[in-house]
Order: C-alpha cells, then sequence, then structure tokens
C-alpha cells in the first residue's frame, strides 16, 4: 500500500497494518521534519504531489521491493499539506520472516520514494525566504526560488 | 492543433501562476509543448530537469501528444 495523505499519519495505526502470522522482523522508518537545511534555520515546510502518478509509482516501488527482498508487506504514506517541525513527513514499515530483508527493503522503499515518486517540497525560512528542493537554477537562482 | 489538459505543481504552479488549464496548440510532442510553455511563461528549468507524464503515466519526450490527454511536467522531485 503506497498512499499520499492529507492527514498527519498514526505509525502505530499503520504499524498493525502489517501484522502477520509469517513476519519475524518488522522495520520501520520515519521522515521528520527537521529544523535545518544546508545550514538555513528551516520554519516550516509544504509538501505538494502529483497523488494519481505518486500512488502508482509508489506501489511499483513497492512490487519492486517485493521482487528483490523476501518481504511479506510493505507500506509507505507519505503526507502532503503544511508542516512543522517535527511532523512526521513519510513513514516506510516492511515486515519480513527475518531482519535481513526488512533493513534492506525499507532502505529501498525509502530511497527509491525520494528519487521517483512526484511530490516536492518547499521550505520556509527563517529569514522570510523559501524555496522549492532541488529546483534550483544556475543564472536565474534567485528569481527561481523566490516567491 | 489538438487541445490539452495541463496541470501545474509545485515550482511550475508557481511560475505558471495557476493549477491548470485547457490550450489549443501545435505541438506535436511532450517536448515541443513544454517549450512552448517554457517560453511563453519563462519557467526557469531546462527540459532536460523535468520529466513528462500524459494521463497519469511517465512518458518519453518525443511520445505523440494526442487531443484530450492530460499532461503534467514533473519538476525534480523532492519527498521524504
Amino acid at each position: 500500500m503506497f498512499l499520499i495523505s492529507t492527514e498527519p499519519l498514526d505509525p502505530a495505526a499503520l504499524q498493525r497494518t502489517l501484522a502477520d502470522a509469517h513476519a519475524g522482523a518488522c522495520v520501520t522508518f520515519e521522515g521528520w521534519v527537521r529544523d535545518h537545511n544546508d545550514g538555513r534555520p528551516v520554519l516550516a515546510l509544504d509538501y505538494e504531489a502529483y497523488a494519481p502518478l505518486a500512488e502508482k509509482e509508489g506501489e511499483r516501488i513497492l512490487a519492486e521491493a517485493r521482487e528483490k527482498f523476501a518481504i511479506v508487506g510493505a507500506v509507505c504514506i507519505h503526507r502532503v499539506g503544511s508542516l512543522r517541525i517535527g511532523d512526521l513527513a513519510v513513514w516506510v514499515g516492511v515486515s519480513a520472516a527475518h531482519r535481513g530483508a526488512a533493513f534492506d527493503a525499507c532502505r529501498f522503499v525509502i530511497d527509491e520514494t525520494k528519487a521517483r515518486v512526484p511530490v516536492w517540497k518547499k521550505e520556509h525560512y527563517a529569514d522570510g525566504d523559501t524555496a522549492w528542493i532541488n529546483c534550483a537554477t544556475r543564472g536565474d537562482h534567485a528569481a527561481a526560488v523566490k516567491s | 492543433m489538438i487541445t490539452v489538459h495541463i496541470q501545474y505543481f509545485a515550482i511550475l504552479r508557481e511560475q505558471r501562476g495557476v493549477a491548470g488549464e485547457t490550450l489549443s496548440t501545435p505541438a506535436g510532442t511532450a517536448a515541443a509543448l513544454y517549450d512552448e510553455l517554457r517560453t511563453r511563461h519563462g519557467f526557469s528549468l531546462p527540459r532536460d530537469r523535468v520529466r513528462a507524464a500524459v494521463d497519469e503515466s511517465f512518458v518519453a519526450w518525443d511520445t505523440p501528444l494526442r487531443d484530450g490527454q492530460t499532461v503534467v511536467f514533473i519538476p525534480p522531485v523532492a519527498g521524504g
């Protein structure tokens, strides 16, 4: 299950969806909003997604994880909207018979999600500036990232 | 000319000033459409930093566009 959520995430409820008698391990990853990036103080983040394609690409990543690793279940949920420092932005959970596959698959899912899923992040800095992450361009940097 | 629906996200939405539009275009491919819109609206991202999606699937830039399709240009992603 890969979902984009406009509502706050509930890790305990999500983890219960992975419960399975075949599973002897469960590895979870939580991505939190932190108060700095590249040396700049960050006050808040806006996340935005192209939800239909994000969920389709996310399901593809989970299918790849099931092919590559001996896992039982895999779930990833990504928040969208305005988030504050400390908020949970993304949750990944993987269950498997043994811990090795669960650790490896969890890492794979979060890495591929960050690289491939159409989700965007706008940082709001303490000095009032904002920037869409990874979207700066040489030459017109200031015009591109200020709003 | 074909008519296509365009949805904008993130930096492209801000630079275009709207979340979506329907327009007639002579563009035969997603690449030609992005180039047309970039020239018209001054998008900062060059095409090689962007991906194209048609009707909710990623496509190659040279994929022919057909009347009535929904096109989304995907700026560099930053989830997590």
